[in-house]
């Protein structure tokens, strides 16, 4: 079996949140206040709600989406912010362009602005992930397959949204490490492909451990 | 064993592992939280089962209340009266002394720490004389709607911290340090949410008097108007005409204006209809409060305006479905639809209720997700990573 110079190193994460003094009571407020908003915003009402949203919640995608579609009511804007993936895009600042693009064009459409209901106010926040190291480390794709099946669920998140979204690591850091620790280019490129919008962490994690047992079934470990 | 360990058959898995792994970051650091007084909800709830694991994990905790005298107290008490949003009188002499007694506390109190957490009014002006460390104001309640005069006399205060803790984005205000958002939690190893057997919920039941004969409704809350009481026996009397029910509303009453004709009305609801039951129940009747839910069929919050109550909560790590107004932290406690309603009006109330008293197989559904929701969000397992994450980052 083959054995990584380097071990993985599943890494956990926990969101703290940070309330921002920005908020959007309409549709034009939200396109607003978008277009000012830092970059780790956008990522916390997209990405991030990878994170905190368990497969009980309701799936709209991002926070954008849910807002219109719960608190607006403008079921129209909400399926067209809840279509964008937010992995498609190579940056925070494209993201935002095509959030605001959305919200520019619906609004062209219309001939009053929709606001939130009563309370349904739109809170922009941000996130600090502190990191934190968990289990043994791996060195074959045995004990990476007894890690990942064991690992908390923010591990998958860390190393699959966190690491290419907002660390720049764009393959993720599964994939690079198979690909480069282990020499399976192969496995590296199926992991790569993954869907992991619209989904939740342990689906993903079941995708992750069925693509793993084919490779270790095949041998190709 | 630790007392951590205990929480393993409760919280997510991995839960305990996180939390362990962030202690690891931080043993040896000094802790101090400061409220102002260690009994009734809120901070006194959540430190008491917060601070000895703090300990055993290593992190030197300790927990301060703050003293004085009757006008201290009753200053304290307006001044976050009116930081809530009610109409109080304070005048520029109750507070002086208010901030006087503070400097006073400050002299006697040991607050060199790496963090200090100081909750809710009585001890904020403590920030005053502030030594060394991080200082952070954690803040229970709704802020949101403060009169002018009282926030004008606080902020000045608050923005002397490194930065503030709200329970939701929607409570806090504008401040000149970072807001960190941290929902509160129950614990559910207490008396009030540990698991009973249907014995002992039988038996407590006989004791407050309400039979198990029927499908049972429940509200647990304060006897106030933005609880919505009456809205309540409204709601049970238009389910009462399709479903044999009974309803019982439990809460602690306390002695201001509001309570005494709140509980008055109800009384008067409650005169001619034996399915009522109006309980009300002393500060520290935990256990009697789990043994109602667990008996309720339903759990109603039907609150108006509410700052972060956890009675839903608590009645979702029961299995119970609840519906719920759509105050402060219900909208983040009951996801509609899945762990239950969110209803805008009485007629909205009944109407959820009769639907899932014809719908037994959804009570079980949404008892279910209530239970996982809340095991994930709102379990003290997850307030300690918040804890431990903000510790991390504040002091690196």
């Amino acid at each position: 079996m083959r054995t990584a110079e380097h071990p993985f190193v599943f890494t956990g994460c926990v969101e703290l949140r940070e309330s921002l003094d920005t908020q959007a009571l309409d549709e034009r407020e939200l396109r607003d206040r978008l277009e000012e908003v830092p970059a780790g915003s956008i990522f916390y009402h997209t990405h991030g709600y990878f994170l905190r949203h368990r497969p009980l919640t309701t799936a709209w995608g991002n926070d954008f989406a849910r807002w219109a579609a719960v608190e607006v009511r403008d079921l129209a804007l909400a399926e067209r912010l809840a279509v964008v993936d937010p992995f498609e895009f190579r940056s925070l600042e494209e993201l935002r362009e095509e959030l605001v693009t959305i919200l520019h064009d619906h609004l062209r459409r219309l001939t009053t602005v929709p606001r939130a209901e009563l309370g349904g106010i739109f809170y922009f926040q941000q996130s600090h992930i502190v990191q934190v190291e968990l289990g043994s480390p791996a060195r074959t794709l045995a004990e990476f397959r007894e890690g990942l099946a064991t690992v908390d669920a923010s591990a998958i998140y860390f190393h699959m949204v966190e690491a290419r979204a907002r660390l720049g690591r764009r393959s993720g850091d599964f994939a690079e490490w198979l690909r480069t620790s282990l020499g399976l280019p192969a496995l590296a490129e199926r992991v790569e492909r993954i869907d992991t919008y619209m989904t939740s962490l342990e689906r993903v994690r079941a995708r992750l451990l069925s693509l793993v047992d084919d490779a270790l079934e095949n041998g190709a470990a | 064993m630790t007392r951590l360990d205990e929480y393993r058959q409760v919280a997510p898995p991995g839960a305990v592992d996180i939390i362990l792994k962030l202690a690891e970051r931080v043993r040896g650091r000094r802790a101090l939280h400061v409220s102002g007084g260690r009994f009734g909800g809120g901070a006194a709830d959540i430190l008491r089962a917060a601070v000895p694991i703090l300990n055993d994990l290593g992190i030197d905790t300790r927990w301060e209340i703050t003293g004085g005298d009757p006008g201290f107290y009753s200053t304290a008490r307006a001044l976050q009266a009116a930081l809530e949003g009610s109409e109080r009188v304070l005048t520029d002499e109750a507070l002086a002394h208010y901030v006087e007694m503070n400097r006073v506390n400050a002299k006697k109190l040991d607050l060199h720490a790496d963090l200090v957490v100081v909750h809710d009014v009585p001890p904020a002006s403590l920030v005053a004389s502030r030594a060394d460390g991080r200082w952070i104001w954690r803040c229970h309640f709704d802020l949101s709607r403060a009169q002018r005069r009282a926030w004008s006399f606080f902020r000045q205060y608050v923005n002397q911290y490194d930065a503030a803790v709200v329970s939701l984005p929607d409570f806090g205000r504008r401040l000149a340090i970072p807001q960190f958002v941290v929902h509160p939690s129950i614990d559910p190893l207490s008396e009030k949410n540990r698991d009973l057997p249907p014995r002992e919920v039988a038996s407590i039941l006989t004791s407050l008097r309400v039979p198990q004969d029927k499908p049972l409704l429940l509200q647990v809350g304060a006897f106030t108007r933005s609880q919505d009481p009456l809205g309540v026996v409204n709601a049970y009397r238009l389910v009462k005409k399709h479903y044999d029910v009974r309803l019982v509303l439990a809460g602690t009453a306390a002695d201001d204006r509001e309570s005494l004709e709140v509980l008055a009305d109800l009384r008067q609801a409650a005169h001619h209809d034996p399915d009522i039951s109006l309980l009300e129940l002393p500060p520290d009747a935990h256990v009697q409060i789990n043994a109602l839910q667990r008996a309720a069929t339903i759990a109603v919050q039907k609150a108006v305006r509410e700052s972060f109550g956890l009675s839903a909560a608590e009645a979702m790590w029961k299995g119970k479905p609840v519906v719920a107004g759509v105050g402060g932290g219900l909208v983040q406690q009951v996801i509609h639809d899945v762990t239950g309603y969110r209803v805008q009006s009485v007629e909205g109330a009944a109407f959820r209720i009769r639907h899932l008293l014809n719908t037994p197989e959804l009570i079980a559904r949404m008892g279910t997700a209530g239970r996982e929701h809340v095991r994930r969000g709102f379990l003290i397992t997850r307030h300690l990573t918040d804890y431990l994450a903000l510790l991390i980052h504040l002091t690196a």
